[in-house]
């Protein structure tokens, strides 16, 4: 349901995605899902590994501008429509998305939303009987 | 405390009278002892019989840092080698460093100035002293060494760098006065809170810190950070080093060692001296030194001095904080810009870390400068338009204060180079022919 996500502010440089990457590799942290959101001289790194907790306390350790953001985890079939139909619960309900990112995966296409009103968005989904994907189920994708 | 306080407290009439009667003696002995200034005084037609009080500097030569770099490296000293016991040199960004010799008597007139600064900012006999000023031809080190060993407090001479055994000896030798740059101090403050320990595990009361024009904003910072009194000591080592000058318990303003150092305020175009109170170029004569003596030194630094009596009961005359050396001052389309205005708008918002990097450059012939900053780790945001937004806030702060246009780029905590001595703010990277 709620998940936590990751918010890495990275300047964009030659080699600071490595650098974030091998972090949490050495720390065996997976990453289930991430995407960058740009600019023109920076960038800010979502992502959602199997152990968030720990991953922000050593990616703070590494002095990384780093922040855990509430998001939500849904799944919906991977056919057309499908996404539209979860858009429209969502939109005629009044809740405003400030970014999601999504993959699509054999038969589902998982999605995780950052609503600018969490409760809300989340009062929605269940009452329409969308697709929730449990946090711990999203950290281990 | 006052550490001499017939010199410190003593009135402006009587100081006025010594002064008079040391300008005589030095203009004197310069002119036997020193060929530059015979020959310099020579071409302007006056003798040492013109000088009969301290109202007569004012028929006195100038000096530049120019004449010391063409009399490199001992030309302008007044003693043979054999009398000299020290040499120090300056960091010399530019070409040769310049050279400065102490004979034995003017090393003890210089640790008397730090012992009246030390004594100002509250420090002891029972104080433990960290010098983390660099150790070697720079004059912080060894002169600050020599003032904390002389008012008996006991001195851990640390030099500078090695950030974690300061913090380790700091904290188990209980160091209780700190004396570095102020960006030093702040790197300190911030690998303090990295390493766990509390700051309440450490005795630190008071910094004295100088060698890099700082401002009250950073002063603030310093002190909140640290829990600690910041006080500034300023000094060149062309006079002597660090001591010149010392803030007392008021912190309003920097009291002058002016019985060993007579302070002119000019202006740097006409070189006319300005009243009291004006800001202008900052020059000093050594009224006791033998080794090196100097007339009318132009320091570059900005200033106004103050003549009223101080809370504090010092009468010795009060400099206003330094915006910056002339030499630091950058001109960006035809304005006058100084590293230190822009320390301070950064430090008027909480969200930005005081550690900053101004790079200047000439694009299609207009001058640009880009600022690079760090975000404090709570204000970075989730959102773009959050960070634009920030971003354009201090864009908005700069242009306001400086009437220029700064392009501001956000950088991640930590990436600004921190120094252990005198920071490197700017990087100029136009070419000037």
């Amino acid at each position: 349901m709620v998940a936590k996500q990751l918010s890495i502010f990275l300047e964009n440089k030659q080699g600071r995605l490595t650098e974030v990457t091998d972090v949490l590799a050495k720390e065996n942290i997976n990453l289930s899902a991430l995407c960058i959101a740009e600019n023109a001289d920076f960038g800010i790194l979502r992502a959602i590994v199997s152990e968030p907790d720990k991953a922000y306390k050593v990616l703070k350790e590494n002095h990384f501008a780093v922040k855990i953001t509430d998001v939500v985890g849904i799944s919906c079939p991977n056919t057309p429509g499908a996404l539209a139909q979860v858009m429209n619960y969502l939109s005629s309900a009044g809740v405003f998305i400030e970014y999601m990112y999504s993959f699509a995966c054999g038969q589902v296409a998982n999605v995780v939303i950052r609503p600018t009103n969490l409760d809300k968005c989340l009062n929605v989904l269940k009452e329409k009987k969308v697709d929730l994907i449990a946090a711990n189920e999203l950290y281990r994708l | 405390m006052i550490w001499n306080e017939t010199i410190e407290c003593m009135d402006r009439e009587s100081l006025r009278k010594i002064q008079s009667i040391r300008l005589k003696k030095m203009v004197d002995y310069v002119y036997h002892n020193t060929p530059f200034y015979r020959k310099k005084m020579q071409q302007m037609d006056i003798t040492p019989d013109d000088i009969n009080d301290i109202n007569d500097i004012v028929k006195l030569p100038f000096t530049t840092k120019l004449d010391l770099r063409d009399n490199y490296p001992f030309g302008l000293c007044a003693v043979p080698m054999s009398q000299i016991v020290r040499i120090h040199a300056s960091s010399g960004t530019t070409g040769k460093p310049t050279v400065v010799g102490y004979t034995r008597k003017d090393l003890s007139v210089w640790t008397e100035c730090l012992s009246r600064s030390f004594t100002a900012f509250g420090g002891s006999q029972s104080d433990v002293f960290q010098i983390s000023y660099g150790y070697g031809l720079f004059t912080g080190g060894l002169g600050a060494h020599a003032g904390a060993e002389n008012i008996g407090a006991s001195v851990i001479p640390m030099s500078s760098g090695n950030t974690q055994k300061q913090i380790t000896l700091m904290h188990d030798f209980g160091a209780t006065m700190l004396c570095c740059t102020p960006s030093y101090a702040l790197h300190l403050a911030e690998a303090i809170h990295d390493s766990g320990i509390s700051f309440e595990e450490f005795k630190l009361k008071a910094g004295a810190f100088g060698a890099e024009p700082w401002t009250e904003s950073m002063r603030c910072e310093l002190e909140k950070k640290l829990g600690i009194k910041a006080y500034d000591i300023y000094g060149l080592s062309e006079m002597d080093g660090p001591g010149v000058g010392f803030e007392c318990e008021a912190q309003h303003g920097t009291h002058l060692n002016e019985d060993h150092f007579f302070p002119e305020i000019i202006d740097p175009k006409t070189l006319e001296p300005m009243e009291s109170g004006k800001t202008g170029e900052l020059v000093f004569t050594h009224l006791t030194k033998q080794g090196m003596p100097l007339l009318r030194y132009r320091t570059k630094d900005l200033s106004a001095l103050h003549y009223e009596k101080c809370s504090c009961g010092r009468t010795l005359v009060r400099m206003d904080r330094i915006l910056g050396r002339s030499d630091d001052m950058l001109i960006i389309r035809g304005v006058n810009v100084f590293p230190t205005q822009i320390e301070s708008v950064i430090l008027s918002l909480p969200e930005f870390d005081p550690n900053f990097l101004l790079i200047v450059d000439r694009i299609n012939n207009t001058d640009v400068m880009e600022l690079q900053v760090e975000v404090r780790p709570d204000y970075y945001s989730d959102e773009i338009n959050k960070i634009v937004a920030l971003k354009k806030k201090l864009g908005a702060a700069l242009q306001s204060v400086l009437g220029l246009s700064v392009n501001v780029r956000l950088v991640e905590p930590r990436s600004i180079e921190r120094s252990t001595g005198k920071a490197k703010r700017v990087i100029d990277k136009r070419v000037f022919k």
